[in-house]
């Protein structure tokens, strides 16, 4: 068993307030009673992030591109195949986002 | 070449794939794979001489290149890479070399369509799957690869040995996709033999249209999926259009090495029975990308003469593949089928709407079909004006010197 990263990556709608996040909280359910899901974060928007390089501080992502990190995710799975398996199975990538999957080179997480 | 060596030469020429992949599983590794396979194509050298050819030489191979194999694993203790390759294996177990299988019939296990498609998986980057198919499946050298893809051999070597890194990192895995994913994965195989045969049919860069070892190496891909996936109707297309394409390969040039046209190729040098068979091989198939396009491409071939082509029933299959494969190249391919059968001006509307699509910016082909077509409606500054641009875009220099040549026929001032 391995652990990869799944990068959610999403446009602003992504954050809208009214935004139904139904499709999302199954896909997290699901995942969490398989055992597949080691950690997952959602982020605060866009407008939130702060970025710092050297000495200096900006306002807003570190690479301004359309789509940003909307969030991400660990899970194990015992090859690419069936990480690429369930990080495909994300909402995000029906509603015109996507998902970045890489191998996890190894980790730290404190008890939440 | 003694006879030893030419079957040391056969056994590499037809057995390299399925020694590699045989090996691959007991290796778990694909550098030591390949050392252990390149070792023992080695050793046949030095002892099919002294002890006579083996009855099944891929047998005595596997057994020698997979004896080597365990030898260093055991040596090593651990396993080289640190990351295995994943081999999709139920015992989970290595698979035990048994025997001792020198000669005789034992069966060699045929490993080589997880190989395939590990090759050409979707994770990997594009430019690396038809090389790492080149090199793994069908044992071209590293050199030999550059050259092909027209790279230095440090660029190709640096392609080669991200890919196999990113197999070993990501773990992706040895095994035949699953029903759910096999639409995809196939798909991606057939493009990247696909690729390796145009790329070999019309030579993008040099002197001669085409290059035959790549030719041969694509034929011998299509020839061996066929064999391992005997049922896909795709597969079935693929192997039809590479015939039949190929089949014409005698009289694409002229002994100047100078393109010719359709209607001017001598039908009798047509290779006939590459034709049958891949017509055969339509009828059984079912309607897909690649079943479709050899249908078109045997249409061509089987028609006693150029005029005596049938074009409405090549523009009904044109509708066909657009259907399932809505490629503005195969629409513009389509304008040929349709200027003979609706007449030049018709095509030429459609090629001009065609202009405006994006994805066909810089295509040469477009310009050339657009400057034929004006030239058949007399328009010559027209034609000639469009034969400019798509010299302006040609680097291969036997269609360049064609394009020059049609050039001067509508401008004869040049």
């Amino acid at each position: 068993m391995a652990q990869y990263a799944v990068l959610i990556y999403a446009g602003d709608t992504a954050h809208a307030p009214d935004g139904d996040t139904t499709a999302h909280d199954d896909y997290a359910a699901k995942l969490i009673a398989s055992g597949a899901m080691t950690a997952a974060f959602a982020l605060q928007p866009r407008e939130t992030a702060t970025s710092i390089r050297g000495d200096v501080v900006t306002d807003g992502p570190f690479v301004d591109a359309k789509e940003v990190v909307a969030g991400f995710f660990v899970i194990e799975a015992p090859d690419l195949d069936a990480a690429l398996r369930i990080a495909g199975d994300n909402p995000v990538t029906r509603q015109g986002g996507g998902v970045e999957v890489r191998p996890v080179a190894g980790g730290f997480a404190r008890e939440l | 070449m003694t006879p030893a060596e030419a079957a040391v030469a056969e056994a590499h020429r037809r057995g390299w794939g399925l020694v590699l992949a045989a090996t691959t599983r007991v290796a778990r590794d694909l550098d030591l794979a390949e050392e252990c396979v390149q070792e023992a194509y080695a050793a046949a050298l030095a002892s099919w001489p002294r002890d006579g050819v083996p009855a099944s030489p891929e047998a005595w191979l596997t057994t020698t290149a997979r004896r080597r194999a365990i030898d260093v694993i055991r040596r090593e203790q651990v396993w080289r890479s640190k990351l295995p390759l994943l081999v999709d294996d139920p015992a989970g177990a290595p698979v035990a070399v048994d025997g001792d299988g020198d000669d005789g019939a034992r069966v060699v296990p045929d490993e080589r369509l997880r190989l395939i498609f590990l090759c050409c998986h979707p994770a990997l980057a594009e430019d690396a799957r038809p090389a790492l198919t080149l090199r793994l499946v069908c044992g071209v050298p590293a050199a030999d690869v550059a050259r092909a893809f027209l790279v230095s051999e440090p660029t190709m070597a640096a392609r080669l040995t991200r890919a196999k890194r990113k197999i070993a990192l990501a773990r992706i895995p040895l095994r035949v996709p699953s029903a759910a994913e096999l639409p995809d994965r196939l798909g991606a195989v057939l493009a990247v033999i696909h690729l390796l045969f145009t790329t070999g049919h019309t030579a993008p860069r040099g002197d001669t249209l085409v290059r035959a070892d790549l030719v041969a190496q694509a034929l011998h891909l299509a020839r061996m999926l066929h064999e391992l996936m005997p049922d896909e109707p795709e597969v079935r297309g693929l192997l039809a259009l590479l015939l039949v394409t190929d089949a014409r390969r005698a009289t694409r040039v002229d002994a100047q090495g100078r393109l010719l046209r359709l209607e001017e190729q001598d039908r009798t040098l047509w290779d006939r029975a590459a034709i049958d068979e891949a017509h055969a091989l339509i009828m059984a198939g079912r309607p897909g990308r690649y079943t479709f396009q050899a249908a078109i491409a045997a249409l061509y071939a089987r028609a006693p003469s150029y005029a005596r082509t049938d074009w409405p029933q090549i523009l009904t299959l044109y509708d066909a593949l657009l259907a399932v494969w809505p490629s503005p190249v195969v629409a513009l391919n389509r304008t040929v089928a349709l200027a003979e059968v609706a007449g030049p001006a018709a095509a030429l509307d459609r090629v001009a709407e065609l202009e405006q699509d994006e994805r066909l910016r810089g295509y040469q082909y477009l310009s050339a079909v657009k400057a034929d077509l004006l030239a058949r409606l007399g328009r010559h500054a027209d034609a000639a004006a469009a034969y400019r641009t798509a010299l302006d875009l040609t680097t291969n220099d036997a269609e360049r010197a064609f394009l020059a040549g049609r050039l001067t026929q509508v401008a004869p001032g040049g």
